[in-house]
This record gives structure tokens, sequence and C-alpha cells, in this order.
């Protein structure tokens, strides 16, 4: 990597992150006095840091830019230096997350204007962009490590946002401690970095990685993947993020669909370097890329909860990114393009699910949806759109994105190849199936809605991001893929693309997926568009149902294996700490309490008493001095 | 005859003295075995300065006595208030400070 | 120096008579019932070990035994015994239990120790005695006075100190501060005494022939004991039943004169008891 210092415009990029946070600040210390124009000051940090982030880009001009900040540790042999890296790849991460992040925003003023806590939204919501751009912004591991925490945290407030609903904070409880598994496998990966090279920054981590023994370095590899899994949903880290969906929906759309849980994969795509050294880890990327893709494809496919549906898709789509930065440098690209692409269209598909829930009175079960297509034609129609992106119709943003993934799985050459290849094929139909009958479900078929419903379409404020979205969502594709190619961008980062012979023609591979694609629909439109859709879930289903429906026994797998041991160990230690340790420090107290008042019966009050005792002691003073000069 | 005859009648005056504090009550008797206890060690003291050729033991004695004469000023006027306040001249009475 | 100091026979004789007389005073001090009994004893005691003192060549001791010891400071226990006056405390039961048993078995063994350690240790032990530092022109007191006066000069001051403190304190502690007027008045007094049951004066003790103590309680006319007679803080004596005059006709000598014991003397003729 050559990086140059700063200037012009660029010299400013901190005030990227200064934006939200200040807003954030505001909102928090400002107390009620903000509460009339707090969502108006949220907002308008995040277009403001939009709007610089696009003149930075601009300035880029593909150089890597360091930005030196201030000196934050300088401990002996650990000098760590607060600075900023802006290069093509933060770009891409800012200008996606401050540009969806200020279309949330506004959209937020609609979905929240009624929650008496908006101001606090706000603020939480520009917390977490500051802390999601410092992730992303910055130019060593432990700077990134902070914004890593800093968008958990923003994460677990936004989830517990209803705190009053227990299913809230249980679920941003599950987060935030799931989150934690991955956040110690990062930690460690980078006190490895620094007890082997002595340095934290991307720049000295990278440029001698290749000296590391390669143990050390697939050790490192792996404990950031475990970062990654747990930040991203990723299996075996993937029940918490389903679950995160107790959050407000522009929660959903923003941190749990469209940034945050992409962190993980630019992670990956930012350790490049390192993951180049490494096929062992790379592979483990592989698999738990595939694995996840097919866990939260099967698991979404038998949902009634609209935005389970979405989270689950959510999931299986970051598999896919996953599963593309496993396969090294051929799949970075593609990896951060679907990226990109996903959020746009899967933010438009949550802010769609919100519209639809304020619709049905903030109802989330599909069952009990039906025929809103001609009620709420804008909601609908950038659904739609989103829906179409999303499974991949031809020149929607997903059929670029996702075909280019599954070009380089094949591309790999091997049968491993064939087999992601396939999986990923698979997945691709089962993507259809459930988005599919997400469709059929709420917009489709007669109306099947609960007394005192009366669905209408949402504000303008909600519908203009909803639609600005879609149109993302039909475009991105195109405008990454074939128009703009984002990986001439990236280039400085990854590499000039090499242009490699494909194993299998992409025309191919574009016909077979749309045909699994099209065959997923039409199993969809069998099983739900025919017939009756009941008001409850069937009961009497097969064993695959019931396991997809339990999300592949996740959380049993959880409780069963970590929860019940650590509940007995918990019980185990709470007995020996009240029996052993409590009973060693009460007995010893007790025996001392018993002891002393037992003594202390022989301070009578009586002289007598005490002159005895004295006599008694000068008989055996005398009788040692006579010992003692006699023998 | 030697002098230690004289040492170990000191002794046995002495133990007599020190017994009688143990057993008897009324304060003022307890005084007097104190007493008795002091003029046992003042026997020695000549004794030894009898044996020793110096002089010393004898003004040891003699300082003995004054201390002596300060103490039981001090303490018959303690024990008369004592029993001003507590109608009794009983050691064991005045056994308030306890557990 | 002379390291080889007989101890003459008059000594020797003079220790064994006045030895067990210390001892028996000792004893009789911690073993009377009566207080003052003990002091006495106590002084029987001190008398004895001055004679001691005088013996080992220490007449200025001596002197001072008899004369501070036993003049003063036992005649300062009898006056605050006779203020204190006579005392459940007198009693010998002892009340704490084993204090007694674990007193003697102690003060046996300590004796035991002190004694055969003190015998072991000075078998040997010569007698210098003191001729070389008081003998001659320098006597006793000389000596003495020059020891204090020169290498004891601070301690001596010292105790002078000390004694006034202890004056001073005894003052501080026997002393009652009473305010001035709360005296209760004669007339107050006479006020309280007609407002109970008893206004007329408490009968005075019985005075006789032969006993003229506040402890002989008076008698009725019916020759019952005046229990108001009774003076407080004194157990009551026997009453002293003088034998009451019988008349001429039994006068036949001095002693018959005094009388009878017999409740009804005057039956008989010619008298009794010659």
């Amino acid at each position: 990597m050559d990086t140059v210092p700063a200037d012009g415009l660029l010299a400013a990029s901190w005030l990227l992150i200064a934006l939200p946070l200040a807003g954030a600040a505001v909102l928090l210390l400002g107390g009620r006095r903000t509460d009339r124009w707090g969502h108006l000051l949220g907002t308008g940090t995040v277009v403001a840091a939009f709007v610089l982030g696009l003149l930075c880009t601009f300035a880029l001009d593909g150089r890597q830019v360091d930005v030196d900040l201030f000196t934050f540790a300088a401990t002996g042999s650990l000098d760590v230096q607060a600075g900023l890296l802006y290069d093509p790849l933060s770009a891409v991460f800012v200008l996606l997350i401050t540009g969806v992040g200020a279309l949330i925003h506004v959209y937020s003023i609609g979905y929240m204007a009624h929650d008496p806590r908006r101001r606090r939204f706000f603020a939480y919501l520009n917390l977490f962009i500051a802390a999601m751009l410092l992730l992303v912004l910055a130019d060593n591991f432990v700077a990134l490590y902070v914004g890593w925490e800093g968008v958990g945290l923003a994460s677990y407030l936004l989830i517990a946002f209803w705190h009053e609903r227990p299913s809230a904070a249980t679920a941003a409880k599950k987060a935030f401690i799931m989150n934690r598994v991955g956040d110690v496998g990062l930690a460690l990966a980078i006190f490895v970095m620094f007890a082997q090279l002595g340095t934290v920054t991307f720049e000295g981590v990278f440029g001698s990685v290749g000296v590391l023994a390669g143990g050390t370095v697939t050790a490192i590899g792996l404990l950031l993947l475990l970062g990654a899994c747990g930040k991203s949903g990723q299996f075996p880290l993937q029940a918490w993020l389903p679950d995160a969906m107790e959050g407000p929906t522009p929660v959903s759309a923003l941190i749990h669909a469209a940034t945050m849980v992409t962190a993980g994969v630019y992670l990956i795509a930012r350790s490049a370097p390192i993951y180049d050294q490494t096929p062992t880890a790379r592979a483990v990327v592989l698999a738990v890329g595939a694995v996840t893709l097919m866990i939260g494809a099967i698991a979404g496919c038998a949902q009634d909860d609209i935005k389970k549906v979405l989270a689950y898709s959510t999931v299986s789509q970051i598999g896919y990114m996953f599963l593309a930065v496993g396969l090294g440098p051929a799949g970075y690209v593609a990896a951060l393009a679907h990226l990109l692409t996903h959020g746009f269209f899967k933010a438009g598909l949550f802010l769609g699910a919100g519209s639809v829930m304020h619709a049905m009175n903030d109802s989330v079960d599909m069952r009990r949806y039906g025929g809103l297509a001609s009620k709420m034609k804008v909601t609908f129609v950038t659904f739609g759109l989103g829906y179409l992106a999303l499974i991949g119709f031809p020149f929607l943003s997903g059929f670029y994105s996702k075909d280019a993934i599954i070009e380089a799985a094949f591309d790999r050459g091997d049968g491993w190849g064939y087999v992601l290849g396939a999986v990923a094929i698979l997945a691709a139909g089962l993507t259809a199936f459930y988005m599919t009958r997400l469709m059929l479900l709420t917009f489709g078929g007669r109306p099947r809605w609960e007394d005192g419903v009366h669905p209408h379409e949402s504000p303008s404020v909600m519908t203009v991001p909803m639609i600005v979205l879609a149109v993302g969502s039909v475009l991105a594709g195109f405008l990454l893929v074939v128009a703009f190619p984002l990986e001439e961008w990236l280039a400085p980062v990854f590499g000039e693309p090499e242009g490699a012979e494909h194993v299998v023609a992409p025309l191919v591979v574009s016909v077979l997926v749309t045909l699994v694609m099209v065959l997923g629909a039409g199993t969809a439109w069998l099983f739900v568009g025919r017939r009756e859709v009941p008001l409850t879930a069937p009961v009497r289903v097969s064993p695959v149902v019931r396991a997809a429906r339990r999300a592949l026994y996740a959380d049993t797998v959880n409780e069963s294996l970590f929860m019940r041991p650590g509940q007995w160990l918990t019980r185990a230690l709470v007995f020996v700490d009240n029996r052993g340790v409590d009973g060693a420090v009460n007995g010893l107290a007790a025996t001392l309490g018993g002891s002393s008042s037992r003594l202390g019966r022989a301070q009578t009050g009586f002289v007598r008493s005490y002159a005895l005792s004295m006599l008694g002691g000068a008989v055996v003073v005398a009788g040692a001095l006579l010992a003692v000069t006699a023998g | 005859m030697s002098l230690t005859h004289y040492l170990v009648l000191a002794a046995i005056l002495f133990t007599i003295g020190a017994v009688g504090v143990l057993v008897r009550r009324n304060a003022i008797v307890v005084f007097m075995c104190i007493e008795l206890m002091l003029n046992s060690v003042n026997l020695t003291l000549v004794t030894f300065a009898r044996a020793s050729g110096t002089l010393d033991g004898q003004i040891m004695a003699f300082f003995v006595m004054v201390v002596a004469a300060a103490e039981v000023v001090v303490g018959l006027a303690i024990i008369m208030s004592i029993y001003r306040t507590r109608r009794s001249a009983s050691v064991d009475d005045a056994n308030l400070l306890k557990y | 120096m002379n390291p080889d100091v007989v101890i003459g026979t008059g000594e020797a004789v003079v220790f064994w008579v006045l030895g067990p007389i210390a001892l028996a005073g000792a004893l009789g001090m911690v073993l009377s019932r009566n207080a003052v009994h003990s002091a006495l004893w106590l002084v029987n005691t001190m008398l004895a070990l001055g004679v001691f003192y005088v013996v080992q060549e220490a007449p200025f001791l001596g002197a001072v035994q008899i004369i501070v010891y036993t003049g003063a400071i036992m005649i300062l226990f009898l006056f605050v015994l006779m203020l204190v006056g006579r005392d459940s405390s007198d009693s010998v039961v002892e009340t704490l239990r084993g204090q007694r048993v674990a007193a003697i078995l102690l003060g046996i063994g300590f004796a035991g120790l002190v004694g055969a350690g003190v015998a072991r240790a000075t078998q040997d032990l010569p007698v210098t005695g003191l001729a070389a530092v008081q003998g001659g022109e320098n006597s006793n007191i000389e000596a003495i006075a020059a020891l204090i006066f020169t290498r004891y000069l601070l301690a001596f001051e010292v105790t002078s100190a000390l004694l006034i403190t202890a004056a001073v304190g005894a003052m501080v502690l026997a002393h009652i501060e009473r305010e001035p007027g709360t005296r209760p008045t004669q007339k107050e007094l006479s006020r309280a005494r007609f407002l109970t049951d008893r206004p007329q004066t408490l009968p005075g003790p019985g005075v006789y022939a032969r006993a003229n103590s506040v402890a002989a309680p008076a008698l009725l006319p019916d020759g019952r004991v005046a229990e108001d007679s009774f003076a407080t803080g004194i157990d009551p004596q026997e009453v002293d039943q003088m034998p009451r005059p019988t008349g001429r006709a039994e006068l036949g000598s001095p002693d018959a004169a005094l009388g009878t014991l017999d409740p009804a003397p005057s039956d008989i003729p010619g008298g009794r008891d010659r």
C-alpha cells in the first residue's frame, strides 16, 4: 500500500465522523430542549456527512490518503496513532453508510413521528453512523476496534429501543453477548498482531505479514474471521441477527441489513493481505459463507414474520459475500459489489416492510396481510423492485452482483468450486422461493387483516426514501458492474483485474441462475399463491419445515451446547461460592466470633479473677526461669 | 543460719500477701495484703544490701516505702469515694467493666 | 571488705523467734474475719520486719518502718476502716467459684518455686556486711543521706513531687463539694420529722454500768430490746443483762449488792449466791 498524506478537502475527512458524533452528543446531552428539532439535526448531520463524503471521494482520484489525527496511545513499544485511511475501499463504504444512512434518517422522521423518544432514537442512529464511519475509516486495527465496539453499542441500544418489551430487551442482550464472542476473537487477533509484529496499523501489519510463520497468519485470519462472524451474523454466531428485528424497522434496515452486519465483509476484505497468505483461513471463510448461505435461505422459507424472513435473507446474502471474499482476490470485488447492491435493495425491502407494518398496526405476521398491492401502491412497486433485485431478476442489481459471485465460485476450477457454485445456485432458488412467498403473502391474495386494520399508504417522507432505494436497487448492479466497474475503482486496493478465463461461461451461469430462480418463484406460487392461506401456521408439517421454522435449531444448539453448561457451571460456582468460599469465610468468622464471645466470658469484671490469672502467669514465668537456669 | 532464711521468709510472706489479695473481698484488706507484699520485698532488698555490702538496696527499700505511702493515700481515698457511691467496699461489687 | 562475716547466734535467735511471729501475723491478717483484726495482725508482722531491718544493719529503715508504716500508714488504714464501717465483704465465704482453691494452689506453687529457686541460688551467698560503708564515724543515717543527696538526688526530688500529687489527689477524691444552701435547715428538718409517724426523738443506746458502747441496745420497761435504739451499721450486741438491783434484804456481800439474774429475786429470802 502506498499512502500519501492528506491534502485539501481530504484533510477534513475527520469531519465525516465528527458531524454525526456531534449530533449524537447534542441530542443526548441537550435533553428535552432538543425534542422539537432533534430529528432534523440528526438527519442534517448525516446528510452533511454524505455530501462531504461525496466531495472527498471525487477529490480522492484513486489515491490512498492517510489522515493523521493524534496520538491515541503511546506506551513503550505500543504506539497507536489515531489516523484515518481514505482509500477507494473506505470511500465506497463511506458513501454507502452516509447515503443509505441519510435516506433512512429521512424515513425515520416519518416512521418514528409518534414515538415519544424519537430524539433519543436519532441520537443513537447518529452515534451508530459515527462509529460505523470510524470503523471503515480507521487506518489501524485499534481504531477499527473502537468503531467495531461503537457499532455494537449502538446496535444494542437500538435493538432495545423499545426496552419495555421483554422480547426486545432479551434480543438486545442476545445480540450483545453473541457479538462479544466475536469481539473477543477480533481483540485476540489484534493482540497477536502486536505481539508478533509490534504494530497495529494496516500499513505496518500488511507490509510485514509475509515474515510471519504460516501458523500465526492462519491464527490471525481465523480470529479475525471469528470477529467478522459475530458482527455479520454468520455461522456459528448467526442466531442473534433474526432476533435483532425486535428493534424499530429503520434500525433493521440500516444496521442489520445494509451497513453494520457487512462490517465483517469489510474486515475480511480490508485484511486481504493477511488472507492472501493463508489458504487455510480462506477455506474456513468459504465454508462459513456456504453454510450460512444455506442456513439463512432454508430458515427464511418457513418464517411467517415478515422481518424475520428479511433477516434470514440478510444472513443468507452476507453468506454470499463471505463466500466471495473466501475465494480470494477473484472474489473481493464481487463481494463488495454484492454488498453495495444488497445495501440498496435490502434497505429498500426493510423500509417497505416498515411501511407495511405501519399500515397494519405494527403487526408482523404475514398470514394476516394479503391483498395490500392495491391499497399501498408505492410500497408495492418499490418493494417489488427490491424483491426482483434480490432474487436476481435479469438486469436488476442482484442479477449482476450475485452472478459475479457464482462465476467466481466456479472459477476456482476444482471440484470445490463446482460444489460452491452449485450451493450458491441452489440458494438463489431458495431465495426466489421465500421472497416470492413473502410477496404473495403480503401483497397478493385476499385480505386476511385483523379487525380494525385500515391499510393506507405511508406519508411521502417515508415513501421518497423507498423510491430512491428502489431506483438504486434497479440501477446499482448495472452501474457498478458494467457502466463504472467497481473493479477499476478498487484497483488501488485489490490490484488490477486479471481478466482470467472463466471456467463456465458467464452466459451459461446467468441462464442457469435465472432458470433456478424462476423455478423457485414458481414453486412458491404453487405452495402459496394457488390456495387459501391459513391464518395460523399449520401444525402437522414435515420435519424439514419444522427444522426450518426453528432456524435449523440454532438456538437449541446454542442452548444445549453453551447456555445449559454455562448455567450448570454458574450454579456449581454459586454453590462452591456459597458453601465453600462463603462457608470457609463465614465459618472462620463464626469460629472467631464464638471463641471471642467465649473468651469474653473471662472478662467477668471481678478484679480478683484477673489477679488470679496474673498470679498464674507469674508462676509460669518463675517456673520457666527456674527451668532455664537449672537446665 | 544464713541470709537465705531471710529471703525464703520474704518469699513466703509475699505469697501469703498474694493469696490474700485473691481470696479477700474487702478492698481495705486487699490493700493490706499489698502492703504485706511490699514489705516482704523490702526485706529482700535489705537482705541483699547486706549481702553485697552496698547501701543501694536500702535506698531502694526507702523509695519503696515512700511510693507505698503515696499509693496507700490515693488508694484509700479511691476506696472511700467508691464506698460513698456504692455503699460497699467489696472489690467484687465494682465489676461493671466486663463483657 | 570482709566477705566472711559470720551471722551470730543472737541474730539467729532473733530470726527464729520473730520469723514465726511475722508469719503468724501474715496468716492472721489473711484469715481473720474482722478487718480491724487484720490490721492489727499486719501491725504485728510489720513490727517484726522492722526488727529484722535493725538486725540487718539498717537501723534507719527499721525506724522508718515502725514510725511511718506501723505508725502512720496503718493508722490511716484504721481511720478508713472506721469511716467505712463493717461490711458484708468482711465475710470469708467465697463467691467466685474455684477462686479460693486456685489461689491457694497457685500460692503454694509460687512459694515453692520462688523459695526453692532463692534457696538454691543463694545458698553460698556471702555476707559482706555493711561495716565498710557505715562503720565507725560514718553512721547508717549519714551513709544513706550521702547516697540520697548525691547519686539518688533526682529520684528523691521526684519522690517529693509524687507525695504532693498523692496528697492533692487524696484530697480531691475524698472531698465532697456541697452547694451553699443545699444543706437542710433546722426548720426544714423539724418539719420533716413532724410529718413522719414518729415526731419524738429516737431512744439513745442503752447505757449500763458494764457497757457504754453504742452497740448496746436500750431496754424497754418490760425487758424487751428497743429496736429504735440500734445504731446503724453496727450489729447490736448481746443485750447486756445487768442484774437488776434487788433490795437491802438481799445485800449480803458487795457482789450480791449488784443484784441477781434471777427473774423474781424478791421471793427468795437470804439471797442465792454467796
